[in-house]
């Protein structure tokens, strides 16, 4: 593992947001900058640059965010929320995260409803948005990369862990089994591999 | 009717039985959505558009591709879906009931794991489950790269991965590359 992704997971959590409106504000700007998903700029925004969260318990949070019904990001919009000021925080963080993309997405679909099709217009904005889509991609794969890097001081080994990570990937992108399968399955057992080693571990 | 012009609802359309019927059905699919919303789509389609006919196949994909692009978490697909169901009543009564019922079960969940961090079954899932998430955020960006047969746009996504895993150059600035480089046609 390259040095970059050693000092991601030696960082700690020193901050935290000073009022409801700091989080509010927070959590609207990254949606606004999230294209394509949110995970990757939430993971910038909140563990490298306000440093909120660090590496490891942003992976847990989102553990338990995608074992959950409802979309990931709001879940973990929630529980960062509720962290720092309860039921209050919770529900800021999620209109947070949600009210000014909403806005800008409705604007958005009036404004398209209003541009001929075959405009040069839309051609561009197709284009545009295919470019977008393949920095998305990568956006993730990227922050996977730092992610991995807790992976180190996970209770089963590092070679271990990134094998079940490998084999959740496999699961998912290859053999296109059903979410739920995999979480139940591979997760379970994952848990209860560690729940031994955790065992085996303590006094 | 036309299929070129599709015909969705006014912004403002006042039409409280469909918003009505529009937050019972995302009500119902709340606590299916493990994995979000997204998961559900084809049994929404089936719903939505195929039965009810609440709105049209050409604005239901319309709306699943701009809540993609567009930025923000990709559940805003289902307030685009009551948008052009019901103008913006429905787009604010799907949203509300999709995100209701899972929203305080995840605070629940949340808080009863929080309030057992010492527990170590509590710490076996945390910790188990991080491998698990990793592999399927992996997945995640897989599934959405671009395929072989756009080999600029997959270099494109292999640099920018690249420079998100090594670098802190600010992620807007890559989606903005993106959007130039598509809207010129090199990718």
């Amino acid at each position: 593992m390259p040095d970059p992704a050693l000092a991601v997971s030696e960082e700690v959590s020193t901050a935290r947001p000073a009022s409801l409106r700091e989080l509010f504000i927070a959590f609207t700007v990254l949606a606004l900058q999230g294209f394509g998903g949110v995970i990757a700029i939430a993971q910038r925004e909140l563990c490298e640059r306000r440093r909120w969260l660090t590496a490891k318990e942003f992976v847990e949070l989102l553990g338990t965010a995608q074992v959950l019904p409802g979309p990931n990001v709001c879940n973990l919009s929630l529980m960062i929320g509720d962290r720092f000021f309860g039921w209050r925080g919770a529900a800021v963080a999620l209109a947070g995260m949600m009210t000014a993309p909403l806005i800008l997405m409705l604007l958005l679909a009036w404004v398209i409803a209003l541009v001929p099709h075959d405009s040069t217009a839309h051609g561009l904005v197709r284009g545009a948005l295919t470019g977008i889509a393949a920095v998305a991609a990568g956006q993730i794969v990227g922050t996977v990369l730092r992610l991995a890097a807790p992976l180190k001081q996970h209770p089963l080994s590092l070679g271990v862990s990134l094998s079940l990570a490998a084999a959740a990937f496999g699961m998912m992108a290859w053999l296109r089994w059903p979410l739920v399968w995999v979480l139940l399955g591979l997760g379970g057992a994952t848990c209860l591999l560690t729940y031994a080693v955790l065992r085996r571990r303590a006094p | 009717m036309s299929a070129a012009l599709s015909p969705a609802a006014s912004p403002l359309a006042w039409a409280p039985e469909v918003w009505w019927e529009l937050f019972q059905h995302f009500l119902a699919w709340s606590l299916m959505s493990i994995g979000g919303a997204i998961t559900l789509v084809s049994d929404m389609h089936r719903r939505l558009v195929a039965e009810a006919g609440l709105l049209t196949d050409e604005n239901f994909t319309a709306a699943i591709a701009l809540a993609q692009a567009a930025p923000g978490p990709n559940v805003l697909f289902v307030g685009l879906i009551g948008w052009y169901s019901a103008g913006l009543g429905g787009a604010l009564t799907s949203l509300v009931g999709v995100m209701i019922p899972s929203s305080t079960l995840a605070l629940t969940a949340s808080r009863w794991v929080a309030s057992r961090r010492d527990w170590l079954g509590v710490q076996a899932f945390q910790s188990g489950m991080t491998p698990v998430t990793i592999g399927l955020l992996l997945a995640t960006g897989w599934l959405l790269a671009p395929s072989a047969q756009h080999p600029a746009a997959l270099l494109l996504s292999a640099a920018v991965a690249l420079l998100v895993w090594r670098t802190k150059v600010p992620l807007m600035a890559l989606v903005a590359l993106g959007a130039v480089l598509g809207a010129l046609g090199w990718v």
